[in-house]
């Protein structure tokens, strides 16, 4: 018999601590879509997405009420679309522009909540498509509701293209000029990675790479206020012990998204690819990564302390984790967008938090600079000189880094932005006022950095 | 298909007769069935078999909802996995 003392542990985590499976992804490639005639690719893209995912709203919603999880997001991940503008007979900005288009179409008629793989890898140099998917990207993003995009600009192999750097500043600017009805909406749905993964299930950066398969199932999971929660319970106790919680606990809710990996995988008859096992939070009071670390005794999350504490956190969730699912993958880390994270909202708000303290918790977290508002007159340069500095992080580390900020159009420091929903608020954090543009006009790539002699 | 039901919250007379009975009618067998007072609260856990073919989870669930709401408990009906897979290696 199961024991009762394990069934009410499970549905407080679920009632009141917020556990829930953030996303089911289905990756769905789109090679055998790629021909020279937009027209014909438009319509084999929303052909095959429309037939491999017709189920996968439907199959997370019956997992969701039989096993008593909520599952938040159903989304849809696809081949870097300049893969296929590569293939088009004279490629232009708005050939890519309809395609994107058509992305959104079939996302809405499967019903998902976002679609991810307006993408391009360009990582040491661009191709023709690459470079014109690129320019594309404002428009697509301001004329089109679910679609997500992704540009990788930096790997440790390669080292970073500053060429595309510089290319990504103007990009952020012009998309959240062209959004400037919904203060910059677009920037939410722009990722710019350095070392990107390719079964992330999380958006805005999910898109299928280059390795995978036809099509495959990615969940993601999430629990903030579980870990939280549980940490309450050994207050004061040492770091050995705080370590050995969070393990257990993140354990138990890996196994729940292994769990509905597979039966997402079964019941689609799609194989199953990885569990990412990220700490991911939501705008909820209670589901907070910044609550985590205030829970470790930090007064305020980004004071003295807090990179240690996040630090902690993200590999004791790892180690927790791994055993809990067959394959690991994604991003797998603590997630630390500002607009989502309750705490983090607070403690940017009150000051606390700042981008300086913001930088130096990627180093030891899952991915970077996410969900941060920032001027609406901050130079393009300024944004690029932002993202050379997190590609660097990432490319010296071997790690997944990327920047998410949204130059808020006629916002400034003090003002707040309201994203709604999963994307939450955002207080307008101010950036330098000196000028990178000189280092950023530059151009040209910087050389892949020494993988020995590391101190 | 097995699975659980939980029902939580303040005790009171014919808790048991009531959910039992709503199982009986849409033929679900009750396999194993626990009662505790837990944190002050009533805790009934009940393993349970869906043998039927003509009834669905979902029409269980919605009769036990209704339940639910008349007697003020919170009722839960969740596939066994789900606590397996969290607590067992």
């Amino acid at each position: 018999m199961i024991n009762p003392f394990e069934v009410i542990e499970t549905i407080k985590m679920i009632d009141e601590e917020n556990l829930d499976i953030r996303t089911i992804t289905m990756g769905i490639s789109l090679k055998s879509c790629a021909g020279p005639d937009v027209d014909t690719v438009c319509e084999k893209i929303y052909d095959k997405i429309t037939t491999y995912a017709k189920d996968l709203v439907k199959t997370g919603e019956d997992i969701e009420e039989q096993f008593g999880i909520p599952i938040i997001n159903k989304r849809i991940s696809v081949t870097p679309i300049a893969t296929l503008v590569d293939a088009l007979e004279n490629p232009t900005v708005e050939k890519c522009v309809k395609i994107a288009k058509t992305l959104d179409r079939a996302a809405k008629t499967t019903g998902v909540n976002f679609i991810g793989g307006y993408t391009a890898l360009v990582h040491k140099d661009y191709t023709n498509g690459e470079r014109i998917l690129i320019e594309s990207i404002p428009e697509a993003l301001a004329s089109t509701e679910l679609v997500c995009s992704s540009v990788n600009v930096g790997s440790t192999r390669a080292g970073i293209n500053m060429n595309a750097v510089k290319q990504m500043g103007q990009v952020v600017k012009k998309a959240a000029e062209l959004t400037a009805d919904t203060q910059g909406f677009a920037c939410a749905k722009l990722v710019v990675f350095c070392n990107a993964v390719e079964d992330n299930p999380f958006m805005a950066g999910a898109f299928l790479g280059e390795g995978e398969g036809e099509c495959v199932i990615n969940v993601g999971v999430s629990g903030p206020g579980v870990v939280k929660c549980a940490l309450k319970k050994v207050k004061g106790e040492d770091f050995g012990v705080v370590a050995e919680t969070i393990k257990k606990t993140a354990f138990k809710i890996t196994r729940m998204g292994q769990l509905v990996a597979q039966e997402a995988s079964k019941r689609l008859g799609v194989p199953f690819g990885i569990v990412d096992l990220s700490l991911a939070p939501t705008p909820a009071v209670g589901d907070s990564v910044a609550y985590i670390l205030e829970e470790m005794g930090l007064e305020k999350c980004g004071t003295h302390g807090t990179t240690a504490a996040l630090a902690l956190l993200n590999d004791a969730v790892k180690k927790g984790g791994i055993m809990a699912s067959g394959y690991v993958g994604g991003l797998s880390g603590a997630f630390i967008p500002v607009s989502e994270d309750a705490g983090m909202i607070a403690a940017a708000k009150d000051g606390v938090l700042t981008i300086e303290k913001l930088e130096a918790m990627t180093c030891v977290c899952s991915v970077g600079l996410d969900m941060i508002v920032i001027p609406g007159d901050t130079s393009a340069e300024t944004i690029s000189a932002i993202i050379a500095d997190e590609a660097a992080i990432g490319m010296v580390n071997t790690k997944t880094t990327a920047v998410r900020v949204i130059p808020a159009p006629g916002k400034s420091e003090g003002d707040v932005v309201e994203f709604g929903g999963l994307l939450g608020t955002g207080p307008v954090m101010p950036v330098k006022g000196y000028s990178s543009a000189e280092f950023i006009n530059r151009g040209g790539r910087i050389p892949a950095p020494l993988q020995s002699l590391k101190n | 298909m097995k699975a659980v039901v939980t029902v939580i919250g303040k005790d009171q007379k014919g808790i048991i007769a009531k959910v039992s009975n709503i199982l009986y009618e849409n033929d679900v067998n009750i396999l194993d069935i626990s009662q505790t007072i837990m944190q002050d609260m009533f805790t009934m856990i009940m393993l349970v078999d869906f043998e039927s073919e003509t009834v669905t989870l979902k029409q269980v669930v919605d009769k036990l909802e209704e339940a639910e709401k008349e007697i003020g408990l919170s009722i839960h009906v969740q596939r066994e996995e789900i606590f397996t897979s969290m607590h067992r290696i």
